[in-house]
């Protein structure tokens, strides 16, 4: 349906993409006992470290191949095994991504090459699962490079159906959820609770609820991630009654799981606002076989209320989206369920999922598009990441921080966006946000004639544009 | 690319003793086991702080997508280092050859749009192992549009990023410093009675606006702050920097480089500071009045350190008592440690143990002499061995960069951070009591207490609330 606008500038001017090694560490940070490491120079480790830790606010294993200038000419093959072993060695994780980046690419660095490699060479490590991923930073996005490395953690863990006994339904229980990069800790914890309503077990593939939530552990340190799911349940997958799937960027990893395993999937877009979450409900109960709980049906109208409450502020509101595209989506949708127009809206990189976006274009490009783009259709509200702060005051909208990275408020990273409670929470923030904004007031006009005291005629008080 | 042998020369510091001295943990970084940054972040890092320049990073999305606008540096004015600005390159890009032209292009849009007094253009992996020449696309844009376009080669797998804030000074060096001489002084601010002094101060980032503590000093004493590299600077400051009668090294050596050419290109002395703590600070005025041989100058400076070290210390008084003994595990790199140490032998407070990662020989010796015999250094950065030291040593405090932050609070040990992402200035007299709140505010906080305990139903037998008997 959207027009698709390509980047026609030379320069991307503030940034809205992060890269592919950011999406695939995050997707990785899920899984129990795990630990990304990027094949580049050091700096690209440290950059997607202070990236999480500014956003996550936890320490964020993450490991690098330490690429210098010799390994760049002449080959980093060995960069790459030796840092298996030395994270085997030291740590003895469950699981260890080897995720490229665009330096190791460029060179032409064969990962997959390597890791047989280790495995040949080193016997004593084959409960360490070793997965690595081509998630260059010249393609893509956050998004394409979480997908990817979930796809690559799939194929590599999760056993074929017919080698390993696995059968669906066998767990009657059990619903695998694959979701995407653009559900928070919160969100993930708030969805488990929805599973278990429905008297089902979820396993959240990955699962950073468990992994990147902020708790405090008896544990002082630990070099890999605490939490996450455990990859033992990667082999039970196929026994699971069915794949819930949230975000269309993971359609190919669940397609694979799908023909790995025969679980029948269920794909949903996102989990914002009523329709969307009239859609899961629906899949829950079928999947279940219950009703839906009474519970549910009352948060159900608790956020019908909500919208009722909140379209005084969000009808015809002019609001600016700058997301990757499964967040862009969503975003899109719960507005204009809402009766709000997006009047720009600006995405990372081109993927299938724009072009059924309800939204008359979409721009791909940076933060400046934004503005520029907001700039010329009025925006009123802006819908970014923390980047986009600067934007909004620039624009002089209020904005709604959304998105990688939050850095700049405490607690983003925990918000729970989803379900009805979620989506009535984020009206009411939308609204907020709206509420004292007093740019159609009518500005105050003074008669010629009027009898006001003078101490207010020579101390007009500035009206709000 | 630069070449192996721009390299080896950029490392060949002779202003550094670590080059002379055998160096106790600067191994090459061991793939799977690594920590720190890359020579594209160094440089970076170090001119990032010049406001009003366009800063181009040419390369894919990585190098710029999860830095920019992530300093803690602050500008009086210009902000145009706030917007990030990339080629972001793509695969086609890369496959085609089409990198130097999209950077050609890329430096017009920079110009016609935010019109900056110059560009910088930062290299990174990518450009530099396909080849770019980004020094010829540099200089022909600069024909082309006639704004100074300045390469800065810092690809990320030359080294470290302390390589890197070398070859940010170079370029400087280069490129920059010389093309311009510093403003006549006006008339306004001229004063019959003395002296105005031309200074510079190299390695000063101006974190959280630290600087503003101490500039107004320098002001009062007629010296006038041609540039500070880079905290707060203008592209126009930097040009003028060869003027200088002298220059002042903050704190890190990491630009060492660029004090030294200024000394051999334009025989300009320097010296080494720290604006950390009461005596540092004092210490620094003092060492500009010797540099500059004016006896005026240097009773006009005593007469200055006595008044405000005399006020200071009033006001520090009531926050002594409450930090007086409290012990501190103090890991930061080099240099950076000695004015923290002394600031806080100043607030009565004990180091037990300090990071030597990049200290020489030399270093250490020092750090007996002032710590005393007992002192542990420690070599080993990695979060288990900190956290080992915290508690062997009763560490009542870590002080360290912003990266070890979660290590610390995970383990629920007080933490304060001294790096460059910081919020808060600790520089002079007056950011002694910055220092000294929030060292207060993360050891007397009664959180502490709250998230060791443990929950009072595992307290078996205790805090009963009904009792059954």
């Amino acid at each position: 349906m959207a027009d698709i606008l390509k980047r026609n500038k030379a320069l991307s001017v503030n940034p809205l993409k992060a890269s592919q090694p950011i999406g695939g560490s995050l997707a990785t940070l899920g899984f129990n006992r795990a630990m990304p490491m990027l094949h580049g120079s050091q700096g690209c480790t440290a950059f997607a470290k202070v990236f999480f830790v500014r956003h996550f606010r936890e320490p964020i294993p993450l490991q690098s191949t330490a690429m210098d200038q010799g390994s760049s000419v002449m080959g980093a093959d060995e960069n790459v095994v030796e840092g298996i072993l030395t994270i085997a060695e030291k740590s003895r994780p469950s699981l260890i991504t080897i995720l490229t980046t665009g330096l190791a690419e460029t060179q032409g660095a064969d990962v997959h090459r390597n890791v047989r490699e280790f495995r040949e060479a080193n016997p004593e490590f084959a409960d360490v699962a070793v997965v690595a991923v081509n998630t260059p930073d010249f393609t893509g996005s956050v998004e394409t490079g979480f997908a990817a490395t979930l796809t690559e953690i799939i194929r590599a863990l999760v056993p074929d159906a017919k080698e390993a006994g696995t059968y669906p339904g066998k767990r009657k229980r059990q619903v695998n959820v694959l979701v995407n990069y653009m559900l928070t800790p919160g969100d993930l914890e708030a969805l488990r609770d929805i599973f278990e309503q429905f008297q089902l077990r979820p396993v959240f593939v990955p699962d950073i609820s468990d992994s990147l939530n902020g708790c405090l552990t008896d544990e002082d340190f630990s070099p890999v991630t605490i939490g996450g799911t455990p990859l033992s349940e990667m082999a039970t997958l196929g026994d699971a009654l069915a794949t819930v799937v949230i975000g269309p960027s993971l359609s190919k990893a669940a397609e694979l799981l799908a023909e790995k395993t025969g679980v029948p999937t269920y794909a949903i877009d996102h989990l914002y606002g009523l329709k969307a979450n009239d859609a899961l409900m629906c899949a829950l109960a079928e999947i279940s076989g219950n009703d839906v709980p009474e519970r549910i049906e009352r948060q159900r109208s608790q956020l019908q209320d909500a919208m009722l409450d909140t379209h005084f502020m969000l009808g015809q509101l002019r609001i600016a989206i700058a997301a990757d595209a499964d967040l862009l989506n969503a975003f899109v949708e719960l507005v204009q369920e809402m009766g709000a127009e997006v009047v720009a809206a600006v995405t990372s990189c081109n993927v299938p999922l724009l072009s059924r976006i309800p939204v008359a274009s979409i721009k791909i490009g940076d933060l400046e598009d934004m503005e520029l783009i907001g700039k010329a259709n009025k925006v009123q509200l802006v819908i970014g990441n923390s980047h986009a702060v600067d934007t909004a005051e620039r624009l002089g909208t209020p904005i709604l921080r959304a998105g990688f990275p939050l850095y700049d408020i405490i607690g983003g990273y925990q918000k729970t966006w989803i379900g009805y409670r979620g989506s009535r929470q984020t009206l009411f923030d939308l609204a907020n946000l709206v509420i004292n904004y007093s740019h159609e007031e009518i500005p105050v006009y003074r008669s010629i004639y009027g009898q006001k005291p003078a101490s207010e005629i020579t101390n007009y008080p500035q009206t709000c544009h | 690319m630069k070449s192996t042998k721009d390299i080896a020369a950029l490392l060949d510091e002779p202003a550094c003793e670590h080059n002379k001295k055998e160096k106790s943990g600067c191994a090459k970084p061991k793939p799977g086991a690594s920590a720190g940054g890359c020579a594209f972040d160094g440089a970076q890092i170090a001119l990032l702080p010049i406001a009003d320049v366009a800063h181009i990073v040419h390369g894919p999305i990585a190098c710029a997508g999860s830095s920019w606008d992530n300093r803690g540096t602050r500008s009086s004015g210009a902000d145009l280092y706030r917007i990030g600005m990339t080629t972001d390159l793509t695969e086609q890009d890369i496959i085609m050859g089409r990198a130097e032209k999209r950077l050609f292009h890329a430096i017009k849009q920079a110009i016609d749009s935010y019109h900056p007094p110059a560009v910088f253009v930062y290299n990174t992996c990518v450009p530099a192992l396909i080849g770019d020449d980004i020094n010829a696309v540099c200089k022909s844009a600069q024909e082309r549009w006639g704004v100074p376009v300045v390469p800065i080669d810092c690809a990320g797998f030359y080294g470290t990023k302390n390589l890197g804030n070398r070859i940010a000074g170079d370029a400087m060096v280069n490129h920059v410093i010389g093309t311009r001489d510093p403003d006549p002084l006006p008339l306004t601010v001229q004063r019959a009675e003395i002296i105005i002094h031309d200074v510079n101060l190299i390695g000063e980032y101006n974190i959280a606006g630290e600087f503003w503590h101490v500039l107004p000093l320098l002001d009062e004493l007629g010296l006038r702050v041609l540039c500070t590299l880079s905290g707060d600077a203008r592209f126009r400051e930097v040009q003028t920097m060869h003027k200088a009668e002298v220059n002042m090294m903050v704190c890190s050596k990491a630009m060492v480089n660029v004090a030294r050419k200024l000394q051999q290109q334009y025989g300009t002395p320097w010296f080494e500071g720290s604006y950390y703590g009461i005596t540092d600070t004092s210490q620094a005025l003092r060492d500009f009045a010797k540099a500059l041989h004016d006896p005026d100058l240097t009773e006009r400076t005593e007469a200055l350190i006595l008044r405000e070290e005399t006020r200071i210390r009033k006001e520090l008084e009531p926050w002594k008592v409450r930090l007086k003994g409290k012990r501190v595990l103090l890991f930061t790199g080099g240099v950076k440690s000695w004015s923290v140490i002394s600031a806080l032998q100043d607030l009565g407070m004990v180091v037990v143990a300090t990071g030597t990662k990049k200290s020489t020989e030399e270093d250490k010796a020092r750090i007996r002499e002032l710590m005393g015999e007992d002192t542990v250094m420690i070599d080993d950065g990695s979060p288990r061995a900190l956290l080992k030291i915290v508690h062997d040593y009763k560490a009542d405090i870590l002080i360290a960069g912003g990266r070890n932050m979660y290590t610390a609070l995970k383990a629920k040990v007080p933490f304060l951070d001294i790096n460059q992402e910081r919020e808060f200035g600790y520089e002079g007299y007056q950011g002694m009591l910055e220092l000294v709140r929030q060292l207060a505010l993360t050891i007397e906080s009664p959180v502490w207490e709250a998230v060791r305990a443990p929950a009072p139903w595992r307290d078996q037998g205790k805090n009963r609330l009904v009792n059954n008997g």
